[in-house]
């Protein structure tokens, strides 16, 4: 290479060290930077609910929230991530934060194979917590970017109009 | 498929930033929102052997009005271009265009710098910043500079940027009470690239337009200003004997590339129908 400083390149293929706070817990895991946060998260950290699809950014499969916000765990190393808080569909569910949207996914039959269904309700959960009560061409809107191979969608669509309702009642009630 | 093998920096200061590329040769690329990059690396398009993460640097944030531009850090996320009250209120021809930037997810990551500076032909901003007259800010080894976007894109993926340069910010001058705006797109599906798209941005006297720029995107090797098709309104009302002036002098400004998607002419009438939905909704006062 011409000029190029061979001690800043040569441990290309050398795996670091990074933390993250992953559903709540502090964990640490060696990896290569050309590592996506998808891999690690199922490989590394042997959550595998969160799917990996196309990796390209077109399916919505892989969804996790960093530092509080949607975003696709194969769109990003997971060195970028290093010290911030993620949250996957495993932490979410034990949290009972979309427990109201998986009983609805469940009782509208929005889920047939669930490839998709973890991406579907990661979407869902940003989508309620960004717009309250959405209307039906919001929700489509904000479930573009999500492929449902076994198309789903209608029943998905259902599900989450259902439970910004029922939130916005109970809200409304207390 | 998976990115080549790539050593990895997080730059704190633009200087750092700067100074890791250069100490690799070039043979390096920055890493922003990475939501085209990260896709391009695993397709192995690009196999850089470092990537510089420039998103922990604190100058490159941030918006705040600066005596008459509305200056937008280059990391500032599309969804931020959606919810950040100063574009809405001093820029608001790129707040319309943001919901029509991809999905809520990739928003959520992608930067508004990362897009002016890859300067895809079908994206929406960077057209946006031709029709909006802005200037383009640039850190490099040879220190800082701005360049107006009307010569900042140059050819396809070409910029005036240098290897190794970043762009810090972009400047907008700020959005006036005696000026209006229109944007849209025709695409597949909500999220999708556009087949066509458009932005509009005029100053007036009444009904009379003084001043016109009108940006084209998905419809050449650049995002496009059409100078003709804005040379035919300005000093006019928008009737619809105007409008229809307006749709035919486009012809001599776009020449659309044949693609086995869209041929050039579907994609021509596609932009007339486009601008002609937009100058009547200007001229409505939108
Ligand atoms: C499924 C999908 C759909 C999409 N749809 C759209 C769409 O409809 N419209 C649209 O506009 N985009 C779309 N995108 C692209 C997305 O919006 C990107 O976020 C954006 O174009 C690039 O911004 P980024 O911050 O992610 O840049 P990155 O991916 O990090 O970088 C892109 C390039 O710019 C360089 N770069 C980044 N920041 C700087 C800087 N400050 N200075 C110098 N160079 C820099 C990088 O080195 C790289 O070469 C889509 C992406 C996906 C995955
Ligand atoms: S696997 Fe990430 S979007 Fe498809
Ligand atoms: S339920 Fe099978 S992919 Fe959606």
């Amino acid at each position: 290479m011409n000029g190029s400083d061979e001690t800043l390149l040569d441990d290309v293929d050398e795996t670091v060290r990074v933390r993250f706070i992953v559903n709540g817990r502090k964990v640490a895991c060696e990896v290569a930077p050309r590592e996506t946060l998808v891999d690690c998260l199922r490989n590394a950290l042997e959550l595998t609910g969160t799917h990996a699809g196309c990796e390209m950014g077109a399916c919505g499969a892989c969804l996790v929230q960093l530092d509080g916000r949607a975003v696709h765990a194969c769109l990003m190393f997971a060195v970028q991530a290093d010290g911030a808080k993620i949250d996957t569909i495993e932490g979410l569910t034990e949290s009972g934060a979309i427990a109201d949207l998986q009983a609805e996914f469940h009782r509208r039959n929005a889920l047939q194979c669930g490839f998709c269904t973890p991406g579907m309700l990661v979407n869902a959960h940003e989508l309620l917590t960004q717009i309250a009560r959405p209307s039906r061409e919001e929700i489509r809107d904000a479930l573009s970017g999500n492929y449902c191979r076994c198309t789903g969608y209608e029943a998905i669509i259902d599900a989450i109009d259902a439970v910004a309702k029922a939130r916005s009642e109970e809200g409304g009630a207390t | 498929m998976k990115a080549r093998a790539f050593s990895y920096f997080r730059a704190a200061t633009i200087d750092q930033a700067l100074d890791a590329h250069a100490r690799a040769g070039d043979d390096a690329r920055f890493i922003a929102g990475g939501q085209s990059l990260v896709p391009a690396l695993s397709l192995r398009l690009q196999a850089p052997r470092l990537l510089i993460d420039i998103t922990h640097i604190d100058a490159l944030r941030g918006v705040r009005r600066e005596g008459s531009y509305l200056r937008i850090g280059a990391l500032t996320r599309h969804c931020e271009m959606l919810s950040e009250p100063l574009i809405a209120e001093f820029a608001p021809l790129l707040a319309a265009a943001a919901p029509f930037v991809a999905h809520p997810a990739i928003r959520n990551r992608g930067t508004f710098g990362g897009s002016v500076a890859l300067a895809d032909p079908a994206s929406e901003f960077p057209a946006m910043t031709l029709a909006i007259d802005a200037e383009i800010e640039i850190a490099g080894p040879a220190g800082h500079r701005r360049v107006k976007a009307d010569d900042f894109f140059i050819d396809l993926f070409e910029t005036a940027l240098q290897p190794g340069e970043l762009v810090t910010a972009i400047h907008v001058p700020l959005f006036r009470a005696d000026q209006r705006f229109a944007f849209d797109e025709l695409a597949r599906r909500r999220g999708d690239y556009a087949l066509v798209g458009c932005g509009i941005l005029a100053t007036c006297a009444g009904d009379r337009i003084d001043d016109i720029r009108i940006s084209f995107f998905s419809v050449g090797n650049t995002p496009t200003r059409v100078k003709g098709t804005e040379a035919t309104l300005i000093g006019a009302s928008l009737d619809p004997v105007r409008i229809a002036a307006a749709q035919a002098a486009l012809e001599g400004d776009l020449a659309p590339p044949d693609s086995d998607e869209v041929p050039p002419a579907m994609r021509l009438h596609l932009a007339r129908v486009l601008l002609g939905r937009l100058l009547g909704r200007l001229g409505e006062g939108a």
